[in-house]
């Protein structure tokens, strides 16, 4: 209770600074009364139309990947599985940037999130079928990078091919992932699909608990393995879906998040699936006040800042399990 | 990029072939010399547009391929009659000009290239004022061999311009907003354009006077009185979300006036007299609902 405390605390305090941070100076005092207040000032305008909405999908999506690396990490019972570089999220872009070049999300705004939904169950129940029940570290790693190869290209084709002459410049975001200049209407599109993703995941913390003791066990206790992994692969897909379809891709943070707090949880897969949300929150809260505050003019990317973070530790994490490797 | 290129090329030409080259150039320079050139190919929107303002019937023989693209040139008409090149050496070469017409910005490989095979090439400088546009009206009638049509179109223009001018008692201030959230300064052809319409231009205010990156949240802080935006390209992409952003929308006293900066505004000919009538018109608009 004290870890899930301290985190709640960090993602409010991270959340405020995310609202004082941008490219003009604004005393605190002065934005906060503007946000409280629809006083129809550009300054209101700007913390509730522009701020409020880029820190509440930092934490919507910090949330999403967290928990969606942490459900798979415990269902895999590998500490490599995250939806980044298991190719979900290039998949769920991939999917997003159909739904946008076909003109299918001009016509029927839900096409967007639900064709990167669809793209990203694709991806999760190929991993799955590629990595067998275990996951074993080599098969997972080398299907992710297959996957991820694919959908990038697919994407980077597509976007190649658009008549926009702005379309090439986005493959950037689609790959790394950005908050910039987001509103509420990304927010509306993304939250309904997140919710039920959300709710399929947390759902799975008893199941995951038993499986820690093998399936076998697991099955004894009254864990029903097909509905599990039903659960794992359209929680997995809504909630990622939902987040790259309105941010592009970003990867890493389901893989750092689950692996700094493990220690805390005890090893618990249940425990570490809320703690991981909120911890989530935190770091792309963390990220996205970095990208404005470090390099207030070059538009940064996200996925840049969690890649020099996560890739490291992913060295590391390799390094770790090449023992069981063949 | 340590050897010069210049050398490699030499190389893989035959000898032959360079002297025949040089004979040609030599040959082109002294009819230059004498008369204006027969053959000219255009491989710049705006060059196009100008070539085919001012050439001698039959004097252009090519026109870039933006040039029948209505959402970019307002020359469409005239240039459907001339078939389009892709801006590329290779096929510029095959079709034996005398002179070729490109922009400052045109690849500098593609210029170096022509000029090595010994064909003219004058290059125009993207306009950043209407000042310019005689300037440039000028220019290209001197590489036509067409300095009477020339100065007629402006003599045409500056009387156009002149009579545009009207007693204004306040400038309302505005903003140019592009994808990406670019907008002009006061040193663009847009800004300038801006300004002859009688508005203050807000990037100004924001020191991006050459144009630049204004971000959303300064754009909103400034609250223009008008944002107009640039023209929706076909197909999505995200970097012209920001135009479509509910905080553009949210200001009360701003008024939001959709894809105005269009083939008008592009380049520095006369055409650039319908995008401030067109501007002045909303600015009238804005004064009387106001």
């Amino acid at each position: 209770m004290r870890l899930a405390a301290l985190l709640l605390v960090l993602v409010a305090a991270l959340f405020a600074a995310s609202l004082l941070s941008g490219p003009l100076p604004v005393s605190a005092w002065q934005a906060l009364a503007a946000l409280a207040g629809d006083d129809g000032t550009p300054l209101s305008v700007v913390m509730r139309e522009i701020r409020l909405p880029r820190a509440l999908l930092a934490v919507m999506i910090g949330a999403s990947l967290g928990l969606s690396g942490a459900a798979m990490q415990g269902y895999l019972r590998n500490p490599l599985a995250e939806p980044g570089l298991i190719g979900v999220s290039g998949a769920a872009a991939l999917g997003a940037v159909l739904a946008l070049q076909t003109g299918l999300a001009a016509a029927f705004a839900l096409a967007l999130p639900l064709s990167a939904l669809g793209m990203a169950v694709l991806a999760v129940l190929l991993i799955l079928m590629l990595a067998g029940p275990r996951g074993a570290s080599i098969t997972l790693i080398l299907a992710g990078i297959a996957i991820s190869a694919l959908a990038g290209a697919l994407t980077s084709l597509v976007l190649n091919l658009s008549p926009n002459p702005f379309a090439a410049a986005d493959i950037v975001f689609w790959m790394m992932g950005s908050l910039a200049d987001r509103s509420f209407t990304h927010i509306w599109l993304a939250l309904p699909f997140m919710l039920v993703g959300w709710a399929l995941l947390a759902g799975l913390g008893r199941s995951l608990d038993a499986l820690t003791l093998g399936e076998d066990a697991a099955q004894a206790m009254g864990v029903r393995l097909p509905r599990l992994r039903l659960a794992l692969i359209l929680g997995t897909a809504a909630s990622v879906g939902a987040a790259t379809a309105v941010a592009g891709a970003i990867g890493f943070v389901g893989l750092v998040v689950p692996h700094l707090l493990r220690p805390f949880v005890g090893g618990r897969p249940s425990a570490l699936l809320w703690a991981s949300a909120l911890g989530g929150a935190a770091m792309v809260l963390a990220a996205d006040i970095a990208v404005r505050e470090v390099f207030p003019t070059r538009d940064l990317k996200l996925g840049v800042l969690m890649a020099l973070v996560g890739a490291p530790l992913f060295l590391h994490l390799i390094y770790k399990t090449r023992k069981e490797l063949p | 990029m340590a050897r010069p290129t210049g050398r490699s090329m030499l190389v893989s030409v035959p000898i032959s072939r360079t002297l025949a080259t040089f004979a040609v150039a030599l040959i082109t320079a002294t009819a230059a010399l004498a008369d204006a050139p027969a053959r000219v190919v255009s491989v710049n929107l705006c060059t196009d547009q100008l070539a085919l303002m001012l050439a001698a019937p039959g004097q252009l023989v090519s026109v870039s391929r933006l040039a029948h693209d209505p959402g970019s040139s307002v020359m469409v008409e005239a240039a459907k009659a001339l078939p389009t090149n892709g801006s590329r050496a290779e096929e510029v070469y095959l079709l034996q000009p005398d002179l070729v017409l490109a922009g400052t910005f045109t690849d500098p490989a593609t210029v170096q290239m022509l000029r090595k095979l010994g064909i003219k090439v004058a290059l125009f400088a993207p306009a950043t004022a209407l000042s310019d546009v005689p300037d440039r009206l000028a220019q290209m009638g001197a590489a036509l061999g067409r300095q009477q049509a020339a100065t007629r179109l402006t003599a045409d223009f500056d009387a156009a311009l002149a009579g545009l001018d009207d007693a204004q008692t306040a400038r309302p201030r505005a903003a140019i907003y592009y994808a990406n959230g670019y907008s002009s300064g006061g040193r663009t052809l847009a800004g300038d354009i801006l300004r002859a319409a009688g508005f203050d231009n807000v990037a100004d205010d924001a020191g991006l006077d050459h144009g630049g990156t204004l971000p959303l949240e300064q754009l909103v802080l400034l609250a223009p009185d008008l944002i107009v935006t640039g023209r929706d390209y076909p197909g999505q992409a995200r970097a012209e979300d920001v135009l479509a952003h509910p905080a553009l929308r949210a200001l009360p006293d701003t008024a939001m006036a959709g894809q105005l900066t269009d083939q008008d505004w592009i380049c520095g000919t006369p055409a650039v007299l319908d995008a401030v009538r067109e501007m002045r018109a909303l600015r009238l608009r804005l004064e009387h609902a106001g």
